[in-house]
């Protein structure tokens, strides 16, 4: 008996390091990828291509850095994607909230085909030119309003925040309100969404998070610099322009390519650091919000 | 007549929330239902000047259609996309899965808790952020791969520009970058394990690993199977963006996917009509490819979808 305990004591031992030898691998694979681009950022970009940062910066310089903050377009970019993350963040939950909550209500008619409306979008659409056409025919090709108002309406999120109001407001509440006379709206506002601060606040930085990230919009829609997100200047400086600086040749070409991958670096970082700082901060809420999406999936 | 005037009782009293409803079915209705509409312009020579209902149809109605499958890209493109579709599901769909057993045996919160934390990060890293990194890591003369096969003194392969790595990077760098944060649904099923079937299973001799796959692994089966669905169902859909940005010359042939194809025929050749054809087609496949999943996972068990 005591010798079977002993045995099987070990064996689990052998499960905690091959368990604990994976975890460290892929936090090894996920984390050093990362730890390069920032010490690449502060290396010389000469050592960079010799191969020799590997553990920590060397030859350090900020010439990445001040090279990137002294492009005005990185600048607009900037202030651009802030202004459509605001906006677009407050429209999504000014549409998709109140909407979610009519739909959460057993008692609206038509609840069933609504519901479907919505859904359908989720599996189907008009596709890329009759929504391209759509958006010129309604005025709002090139504008600001393009990247905020249009697409602003999200099935997901609508059923995520759907199941939330089911299961967490209880239906009590709404029958003592009616008793005393509360109508629809009043209730809405001054009970349901004061009691909805975990929802509101997922859907606002899941909202946010994509409005952030997104470039697909501005790519087809955009044709202004001016009006251009952060994201649609970083294609260019990271994608686009891979290239430009290895078609001259010489002492001056090979400068250039390599301050252009150090202005690459740096642009990684300026672009992540802040989403990747606050991130911790507000796991818990994307968390939550999963596992309210999850109840329903 | 009774039910009749329920109905309208029942319409009365909703108002208000017809009124909640209203700004996202405006929306709803112009950007997303008038689109649908515009598919018409598959059936049509489609002519900027005449408009969606001016323009003349397609003389024969399928014109836009067929001269995309007779085209030499068609064949490509569509085997592009459901290859990449079905590495991506294989790779990407399990990975998950068994992320979510292994955290769910550290023991130690903590760890467990950074340990999640740092896995999730990668997931908010935007699509071009992580193309960009791509070519950075891959960059044979001073990325990171370039470094590693330094370190053995060998001349490192330059992946970005290989048609045949193309399917792997997009595969394996979405795993890298998702997999975390895909697990945590599947933690979400495994907190409702009840604690009593561990304690049974320690009296009776199981050892962790048989825990994991007796106990855990039947429980997420259910979640497992509506992700799995909801994959299987979104075969023709290949996102548009990360392929677009790895896209370049050299791996091409790889790499055009429908959707990017969609785009350049249609917004850069400015062929409205067939672009459109071949985005109803992939649409109209995707959507009854979705029914088809759902169907059969219906009638195998009892965890459809709708």
């Amino acid at each position: 008996m005591h010798r079977r305990k002993v045995r099987r004591q070990g064996r689990d031992v052998v499960f905690d390091i091959i368990l604990y030898t994976i975890c460290a691998l892929l936090l090894l694979i996920i984390l050093y990828p990362l730890y390069f681009i920032i010490i690449a950022s502060f290396s010389d970009p000469s050592a960079v291509a010799s191969g020799s940062v590997f553990l920590y910066p060397v030859g350090f310089t900020l010439d990445g850095y001040t090279a990137l903050l002294q492009q005005p377009q990185v600048w607009v970019g900037y202030r651009n994607t802030i202004a459509y993350t605001l906006v677009g963040t407050l429209i999504g939950l000014a549409v998709n909230i109140p909407a979610a909550y009519a739909l959460s209500r057993r008692d609206l008619f038509g609840r069933r085909f609504l519901m479907g409306l919505f859904v359908f979008t989720m599996f189907f659409n008009g596709g890329l030119i009759p929504t391209f056409l759509t958006v010129q025919e309604a005025g709002l090709y090139n504008s600001f309003w393009v990247m905020v108002l249009p697409f602003a309406v999200s099935a997901y999120n609508i059923i995520v925040a759907r199941t939330f109001f089911e299961t967490s407001l209880p239906r009590e509440l709404l029958e003592a309100a009616q008793i005393d006379g509360c109508g629809n709206l009043r209730f809405f506002f001054t009970m349901a969404l004061p009691l909805s601060k975990a929802i509101l606040s997922v859907i606002a930085l899941w909202t946010a998070v994509g409005q952030w990230n997104s470039y697909f919009n501005a790519l087809i829609y955009l044709r202004s610099e001016n009006l251009y997100p952060l994201q649609l200047i970083m294609r260019n400086i990271l994608i686009t322009n891979q290239n430009f600086a290895a078609q001259g040749t010489g002492e001056a070409a090979m400068i250039a390519m390599r301050r252009a991958s150090l202005v690459r670096y740096s642009m990684i970082i300026v672009s992540t650091v802040p989403i990747m700082c606050v991130y911790p901060f507000i796991q818990k809420y994307f968390d939550q919000g999963v596992m309210i999406g999850a109840v329903k999936g | 007549m009774t039910s009749l005037r329920r109905a309208g009782k029942q319409i009365r009293n909703g108002l208000g929330l017809y009124l909640l409803l209203l700004p996202s079915l405006i929306l709803l209705i112009i950007f997303s239902y008038k689109p649908m509409y515009g598919v018409i312009i598959a059936f049509k020579d489609y002519k900027n000047a005449l408009g969606i209902m001016g323009s003349p149809w397609s003389e024969p109605l399928f014109k836009n259609f067929t001269r995309f499958f007779n085209s030499f890209q068609s064949g490509t493109t569509i085997r592009n996309t459901i290859l990449l579709s079905l590495y991506s599901m294989a790779v990407g769909f399990p990975m998950p899965i068994i992320l979510a057993l292994l955290i769910n045996q550290i023991s130690a919160p903590r760890f467990r808790k950074g340990f999640q934390t740092v896995l999730y990060l990668p997931h908010f890293i935007s699509t071009v952020v992580m193309v960009g990194l791509l070519l950075i890591w891959l960059s044979p003369s001073r990325g990171l791969i370039g470094t590693l096969f330094g370190l053995f003194h060998l001349e490192a392969p330059n992946l970005m520009a290989s048609a045949s790595a193309f399917p792997s990077i997009y595969v394996w760098s979405d795993v890298w970058q998702h997999m975390g944060w895909d697990s945590i649904i599947f933690l979400a099923a495994l907190s409702s394990v009840d604690p009593s079937l561990y304690e049974a299973a320690t009296v009776d001799g199981a050892t962790r690993f048989q825990k994991m796959i007796y106990i855990d692994l039947p429980l997420i089966l259910p979640t497992a199977a509506i992700m799995l669905i909801l994959r299987a169902g979104n075969l023709m859909n290949v996102g548009f963006e990360k392929v677009f940005l790895m896209q370049n010359d050299l791996n091409m042939q790889t790499s055009e996917i429908i959707a990017t194809y969609v785009y350049k025929i249609g917004l850069r050749s400015s062929q409205y009509s067939v672009s459109t054809a071949v985005n109803l087609f992939n649409n109209v496949t995707n959507f009854l490819l979705l029914v088809l999943v759902n169907g059969v996972t219906r009638k195998l068990g009892d965890t459809g979808l709708f």
